[in-house]
């Protein structure tokens, strides 16, 4: 039993330096990225306009779809090894190839801003219609209300959702292991190869990524506390 | 002054508002009042534009707007500066503390300092009777309470008419009695208000003007005295059916 413990005292700290330098600044980056276009498209999908910014809306309709009906795995796959075959004259000639941080950031941002645009859209349709409508009489512009009005009371509404997104994020980095980013994963994968203890490497990794969760799950508490502070309890 | 020059509005098939001509002075309160559904609330909406007629014409002092036409966004921020709305469900933002909420169109819109638009507001909110509650959160107030903060939040852009859309429907009488003086202070300080009401004692302490709306349709306009001499049979029956006293005195006959 003894080697058991030896093996995770050695082990945890070479996966723990993996999710340092990869696992959490993918995720976190990503998932930044992820948001900027998640608002975007959602408020692109909600918008009233026509002419010319149908188009627009179609792009934001097809992004949504594309990347909620196709396996992460395989979206991964087509940036990294595929879109180097993706030669066009003038424009790429050699294919677009993308290193392996990049191909994965890029991946995990569409992947998660998809699917946190719907969660975004609907909080912002969750807010009351009266909300606008009082801003509007006291004179503000569009981008006023869903500024200071609408988007601070949708993010409190997103925040629960948003989370689920997050941590399906974080354990989805694992993927990039089949993309060669040496996360936790690959790393884990790489020490079982050596010492022939697959049970006892994957288990670990499992734990370790349920650490990051957990604390992740704390985080969320402790954000929805504070942007609640408005709500008044529930008796 | 204000005037409405055969404005019509519909809401699919259904005509909420036809044929309406009216002008609402200065410095006085006209009260609207009518059954549910007559269209008083979308003539109130009309007015800063939260509703859009399809066809007639609007004048706001110099301002005419033709509905027919396409209005153009300055139009429509400018008519909505210069008139407060108060709603029946308040719709105070409540991510906002109390003070906030008041200064927010200052700020936002009239690009007021924070400094001056807290200290206007706080004026605001003395008046109403609520400077204590300043630092709340408006889910910590009552509905009167809200609803006195939603006055003052109206007030704090200093528009040229205040828009009332049923402001104490929502309330208990009791809490219907601090919003009620609220609004008599105004009145008599002549503000130029329209108010869309069921409270008939309310209107027929403060009003310089009632319109009856009935079907879309204005069926009267003029005095208060004159209104509740009862004109019309219609005027009458509407009364009867709003008045309990009218009801228990049948029941004691």
């Amino acid at each position: 039993m003894a080697s058991i413990w030896h093996i995770i005292v050695t082990s945890t700290p070479q996966i723990v330096a993996a999710g340092l330098k990869y696992t959490i600044p993918i995720a976190i980056i990503s998932f930044i990225i992820g948001l900027i276009l998640a608002v975007l498209t959602a408020l692109t999908k909600l918008s009233p306009r026509r002419g010319w910014f149908s188009i627009v809306k179609a792009i934001a309709y097809f992004y949504v779809w594309l990347f909620r009906s196709t396996p992460l795995l395989v979206q991964l796959f087509i940036v990294y090894f595929g879109l180097p075959y993706l030669k066009v004259k003038g424009l790429w000639p050699n294919g677009i190839q993308l290193d392996p941080w990049t191909a994965g950031i890029a991946t995990f941002s569409l992947n998660t801003g998809a699917y946190c645009a719907e969660t975004i859209r609907a909080s912002i349709l969750s807010i009351p219609q009266g909300q606008w409508e009082a801003a509007y009489s006291i004179g503000m512009t569009k981008p006023q209300v869903l500024r200071h009005i609408i988007l601070p009371q949708a993010a409190r509404v997103s925040l629960p959702p948003l989370s689920n997104s997050f941590i399906s994020l974080v354990k989805d980095t694992s993927l990039a292991a089949s993309i060669t980013i040496i996360e936790m994963f690959e790393v884990s994968q790489q020490i079982a190869a050596e010492n022939y203890q697959p049970l006892i490497m994957y288990a670990l990794v499992a734990a370790l990524y349920a650490v990051l969760c957990s604390i992740l799950s704390w985080l969320q508490g402790y954000l929805e506390k504070r942007t609640s502070r408005y709500i008044s309890p529930i008796n | 002054m204000i005037k409405f020059e055969h404005v019509n509005k519909t809401f699919g098939e259904h005509p909420a508002l036809i044929d309406i001509n009216t002008e609402f002075k200065e410095h006085q309160t006209t009260v609207i009042v009518g059954p549910s559904g007559s269209g008083k609330s979308t003539l109130l909406r009309s007015l800063n534009l939260l509703e859009r007629p399809e066809s007639g014409h609007y004048q706001f002092n110099d301002l005419t707007v033709d509905f027919a036409k396409p209005l153009s966004n300055k139009t429509i921020l400018t008519l909505r500066r210069k008139t407060g709305m108060v709603f029946q469900g308040y719709n105070l933002f409540p991510h906002l503390t109390v003070v906030k909420n008041v200064m927010e169109g200052p700020i936002q819109v009239l690009k007021q300092s924070a400094t001056d638009a807290k200290k206007a507001a706080l004026e605001l909110l003395d008046k109403v009777g609520l400077a204590d509650k300043a630092d709340a959160y408006p889910s910590q107030l009552s509905g009167g309470q809200q609803q006195r903060v939603a006055i003052a939040r109206s007030l704090a852009m200093n528009p040229e008419y205040i828009l009332l859309d049923e402001p104490t429907s929502a309330l208990d009488p009791e809490l219907e009695a601090g919003v009620l003086r609220v609004l008599l202070e105004l009145a008599q300080e002549k503000d130029s208000m329209i108010i869309v009401t069921h409270n008939l004692e309310f209107a027929r302490a403060v009003a310089d003007k009632i319109l009856f709306v009935e079907n879309g349709k204005i069926l009267f306009d003029g005095t208060p005295a004159e209104f509740f001499k009862q004109p019309t049979q219609r005027i009458s029956d509407f009364l009867a059916a709003m008045t309990f006293t009218t009801i228990s005195d049948k029941a004691n006959q």
